[in-house]
């Protein structure tokens, strides 16, 4: 049987009487627990969870992983998501006992390691962003947004302004958008021009004193450098409105260019993207918000601090908007990162951007005879290509990405942004070599050729994956969300 | 000097511009002004070499009191329970850690697969309908919950009880600064919710009566009667629970509850300093198309075959944008997964065991500890796995001392509520051996006396 | 060009509005369940609710899209397809018939004539209608 056809869950291979785990028998002299409790705070029932053995586990959870496409087996050029490669070391650190052991509430004076390291990171992620202060708090760029989010509206709240609006652009991230609704104020959605730039125009019409930020991504959706960007972060500023940077695509810039020297007053990091922290599946990932000195009054709390050799948590500071995250932040993620930005140093990030960009536009000029090019080049870190053309011939954006499964690459991001048609994005990064870019772009062109001669081959793909297309519209219909015994 | 974690030469470097039709890589990037440009390097510190790096870092590690080193009692929302060894070596699997929110699903089946499994298994133990695919933690995992009960309800007030863990409170007062709904709190004086308070702050404007069991103290809460007092003013009731205890204590959905969140660290998941951790997430069928977050369903393929998708995606910040449920993009894949290899490999009994054993160990320690003079329970609510203790002596005092003979002793409570101010929260799981509490008991008395 | 039966009425956001009597019967038109693809989900208000024309009253959403769902005119709703809910399908197979969604008791009579006709409406397709 091939890896491909496993179709197990774990409660069908449940056999009653197996055991996987191993825990010793009680050594206190109450031991039975029961009897401990009130009988109306018990369960009734033993949980259904599955009876199997340990080699059952490893087998199933081995086989289930050879389901899937990573980055470790497959190149991965998803738009905007950054898959680079996630160094073993990061990993191995990741786990030493004294970061993956340690409880958040240990004393401050014996976790000094671990604030030390959080403080070095949120230094070293200042002066890559060229920001004045970083929280390492947000769990995920999304939180990160909505702290950002929040920061501007206290910002405005303590100098007595009263703003309702945020401008975000219509080629951005879904989560743009939802963070800034989440923190209260109106999306005014900002038409861009067709090569996703600012229209400056439409810009300054829609700025008013009513609107609090101007959220941007940098580069664009597009894979594009904004070039008049210091334009609009000065235009903004001259009407009291904050500049937001989504660094969603900070990979591109490292070393070339900051945030905080473009004019931006709050931005973001992925450490799951630009700083090699795994995508893990989707999550967890890290969202550190970086901000200038006006706004660090407002981060949240607890901020680490440090005073001559002691590092400390510091709670009090009464402009804060509160907290995020349980504790102090994804931990975890920023040993990672921090381990990434220390093998790397200052050059390695220089030679992360411009490799970065290089395979970018690598891809771009192999692929612009058979694709239409969303904006002509260079482009950035990544770039967008449309199928239009394709669709004329029956070919969609999505049968294309389909596709590639088949010839052994994982998909670009597919319809975004929003703003080109049948758009697929595609982000190679630097961590990929020479050779694997050829191979997906002779990939890309077999498809544009095969879109001509034999559609169907593309439309009916993929043929060599675990499944075939899956019906959508039936799992929307009749949601079927947790196994049972019955439904077997 | 060369990366090793960049692949091109400078000669592949080379062909590849001369194929864009670039003399080199600055003349790629003319759409950025000379002015914004950074004209020295970053200062960073000077990158390390693999093994001096590793020599650093552990360093940095070695100046932690970790759980290997320490006995630790430290609770209040993360635990030190035991983590069976499959869990790192399944996740180490590039297939799983190195890929992405499962996009194109043909591709993805294994992680589809393993948060179906998941979502079931979070469903069962909470005795909810459904569960999603995780969220960031426990603390925003309520935070969450609460703004879904507002859309739910469309009203603007919460009433969150005192026994509530003091940091997810403010994580939700922080999330419900936008919305601006008013957090209303039901007081704990006794240890557990006043249910009389509750219902007096239960109206037509509750969106939702939040209680946590245990809570915050380590006390178990009365569900049915705060099920209750929410449903009668049409409010929904939020349970905030640790599914590790929930082989042994009854699932909040048996109980009334309408959503049940939680933190899930405890699922075989390292504490690594507080994160990332695991949001629990689970409601009834009527809620689910207001949950936050990804979900997955089964479905078929083409050919009739069982497979996985990311389904009710309308719900989400790619699709709805600005009136999604939440702006929440990814789930915390990685953590779900091994709670999901964790509770494969616990399995129905062994989920049942680590509640027994850590309930019979933290009985066994509240007996030892308030055998002590001066030292006794705060609260006599029944616990759990977690109980307050009241000190003789400042407590950080009591903490430190403790530390120098490599026990961390639990959690001062002064922090968070200055009315406990001489309260130490003490946790202790399966893990704990009757001679660390006994040596914890001999400890704390000679600190006390 | 999708279907446009020439005796109802229709707004610019693709709605279809029949007038029964007193009464004015809505749905989607059958271009916009084609622009939608496959609905998967349908949301209603309650019967006894207000419509205002121009102003969402529901929901209806496709695997991949969401869409509000807009009044042609103000008034109460006096009847909703209870039926759609279960089976949303019926949008896509009889938009004008039993995919109806629900029917206002107008309260505005003068709204009607602000409607398109079945020509302007045609009209509007054919201009790229969005």
């Amino acid at each position: 049987m091939s890896a491909a056809s496993y179709d197990k869950l774990i409660f069908e291979l449940s056999s009653p009487g197996r055991v996987a785990y191993s825990l010793p028998e009680s050594d206190v002299p109450t031991s039975d627990a029961r009897s401990l409790l009130p009988e109306a705070y018990l369960r009734a029932e033993a949980p259904r969870l599955p009876e199997v053995s340990e080699f059952d586990v490893v087998r199933h959870y081995s086989r289930l992983s050879q389901l899937n496409y990573g980055v470790d087996t497959h190149f991965y050029p998803l738009g905007s998501c950054t898959m680079k490669y996630n160094p073993k070391i990061n990993e191995d650190m990741a786990r030493v006992a004294g970061f993956a052991r340690l409880h958040p509430l240990a004393p401050e004076a014996l976790s000094q390691g671990a604030l030390r390291l959080m403080h070095e990171l949120a230094a070293m992620l200042a002066e890559i962003a060229g920001m004045d202060a970083v929280s390492l708090q947000p769990a995920a760029g999304a939180q990160g947004e909505l702290a950002g989010v929040l920061m501007i509206r206290a910002y405005h709240a303590a100098r007595g302004e009263k703003r309702t609006k945020v401008l975000v652009p219509d080629s951005a991230h879904g989560t743009n958008p939802a963070s800034t609704a989440l923190a209260g104020y109106e999306v005014v959605e900002v038409k861009s021009q067709p090569n996703g730039e600012v229209d400056l125009d439409e810009l300054a019409r829609h700025l008013d004193t009513d609107v609090a930020a101007f959220m941007i991504t940098v580069p664009n959706t597009l894979g594009m450098f904004e070039p008049r960007i210091v334009e609009i972060t000065e235009l903004c500023h001259a009407k009291g409105v904050q500049v937001y940077m989504d660094g969603a695509n900070l990979n591109a810039i490292l070393g070339i260019t900051r945030p905080g020297d473009l004019g931006f007053d709050v931005c973001h990091f992925n450490l799951h993207k630009t700083f090699t922290t795994p995508h893990g599946g989707g999550g967890p990932g890290a969202g550190p918000v970086g901000v200038k000195a006006h706004l660090e009054p407002f981060l949240p709390v607890p901020v680490v601090t440090k005073d001559g050799d002691r590092y400390a948590l510091d709670w009090k500071r009464p402009q804060s908007i509160g907290k995020l995250q349980a504790f102090w932040g994804n931990f975890g993620m920023h040993v990672r990162a921090y381990t990434y930005i220390r093998t790397m140093g200052a050059d390695g990030l220089r030679s992360v951007a411009d490799n970065a960009i290089l395979n970018a536009n690598y891809i771009m000029k192999r692929l612009e005879k058979a694709y239409d090019v969303a904006v002509p080049g260079p482009c950035m870190h990544e770039c967008v290509v449309s199928a239009r053309r394709q669709k004329k011939l029956g070919v969609t954006a999505t049968d294309i990405a389909k596709r590639l499964l088949d010839l052994g690459f994982y998909a670009p991001s597919t319809y975004f942004p929003l703003i080109v048609e049948e758009a697929l994005m595609i982000e190679p990064t630097e961590t990929e070599a020479k050779e694997t870019l050829d191979a997906f772009c002779d990939a890309m062109i077999q498809i544009a050729r095969e879109t001509e001669t034999s559609p169907q081959v593309v439309q009916d793909a993929p043929v060599t994956t675990p499944v075939r297309r899956l019906d959508q519209t039936r799992a929307a219909r009749e949601p079927d969300l947790r196994w049972s015994p019955a439904a077997k | 000097m060369a990366s090793r974690y960049i692949a091109n030469t400078p000669a592949e470097q080379d062909q590849m511009l001369r194929v864009i039709g670039a003399a080199s890589v600055e003349e790629l990037l003319v759409k950025i002004p000379p002015k914004a440009r950074l004209s020295r390097p970053l200062a960073l510190p000077p990158a390390l070499a693999e093994t001096d790096l590793i020599r650093h870092l552990k360093t940095l590690a070695d100046a932690n009191a970790d759980a290997d080193r320490y006995a630790c009692f430290l609770g209040a929302g993360s635990y030190d329970h035991y983590v069976p060894s499959p869990i790192n070596h399944l996740v180490l699997r590039g297939e799983f850690f190195t890929a992405y929110t499962p996009y194109q699903p043909e591709a993805s089946q294994g992680t589809l697969r393993t948060i179906y499994e998941y979502q079931t298994m979070i469903a069962e133990l909470t005795g909810m309908d459904v569960a999603n695919a995780s969220i960031y933690d426990g603390a925003s995992s309520v935070a969450e919950a609460v703004l879904m009960a507002h859309a739910a309800t469309e009203r603007t007030e919460v009433v969150v009880s005192h026994g509530v863990n003091p940091l997810y409170r403010r994580v939700t007062a922080t999330y419900c600064e936008g919305p601006r709904m008013r957090l209303r709190d039901a007081g704990a004086p006794g240890g557990t919710t006043d249910l009389a308070a509750a219902t007096r702050l239960c109206g037509p404007k509750t969106a939702a009566l939040v209680v946590q069991s245990p809570n915050f103290y380590g006390c178990l809460e009365d569900i049915a009667s705060a099920a209750e007092i929410a449903h009668a003013a049409g409010a929904v009731l939020i349970v905030v629970a640790d599914p590790v205890n929930l082989g042994v204590l009854e699932a909040p959905g048996k109980l009334g509850a309408d959503l049940v969140v939680g933190e899930g660290q405890g699922l075989g998941v390292p504490m690594s300093f507080g994160g990332p951790n695991l949001g629990v997430f689970a409601a009834k069928r009527e809620l689910v198309r207001r949950m936050p977050g990804r979900l997955v369903g089964a479905t078929v393929d083409r050919d009739g075959r069982r497979g996985f998708v990311l389904t009710l995606q309308t719900r989400e910040q790619h699709i709805r944008r600005a009136k999604a449920t939440s702006n929440i993009c990814t789930n915390v894949a990685l953590c779900a997964l091994m709670a999901t290899i964790y509770l494969a490999t616990l399995g129905r009994h062994g989920l049942v065991k680590v509640g027994e054993l850590s309930a019979a160990k933290a009985h066994y320690a509240a007996r030892r500890l308030t055998a002590l003079s001066g030292v006794s329970l705060r609260f006599q609510a029944p616990f759990f796995k977690e109980f307050t203790l009241k000190l003789p002596k400042p407590p950080d005092r009591v903490v430190a001392r403790l530390a120098k003979e490599r026990i961390l002793a639990g959690v001062p409570l002064k922090a968070f509520d200055r009315a406990l101010a001489d309260c130490l929260l003490v946790a202790v799981t399966e893990k704990r051996t009757k001679e660390e509490i006994d040596a914890f008991a001999q400890a704390l008395e000679r600190a006390v006396v | 060009m999708p279907h446009v039966p020439k005796e109802l009425r229709y707004t610019r956001d693709h709605e279809w509005a029949k007038r029964e009597d007193d009464r004015v019967r809505v749905g989607i038109t059958a271009y916009a369940a084609e622009q939608l693809g496959d609905v998967v989900f349908v949301e209603l208000p309650k019967v006894g609710a207000t419509a205002t024309a121009k102003k969402p009253f529901g929901v209806v959403e496709s695997v991949k899209a969401v869409s509000d769902l807009f009044a042609p005119v103000s008034g109460e709703i006096v009847e909703v397809n209870t039926g759609l809910p279960q089976a949303p399908e019926t949008v896509n197979a009889d938009p004008y018939g039993r995919g109806w969604m629900l029917v206002i008791a107008p309260s505005h009579k003068a709204e009607w004539a602000q409607l398109l006709t079945a020509e302007q409406y045609e009209e509007f397709l054919a201009q790229g209608a969005h």
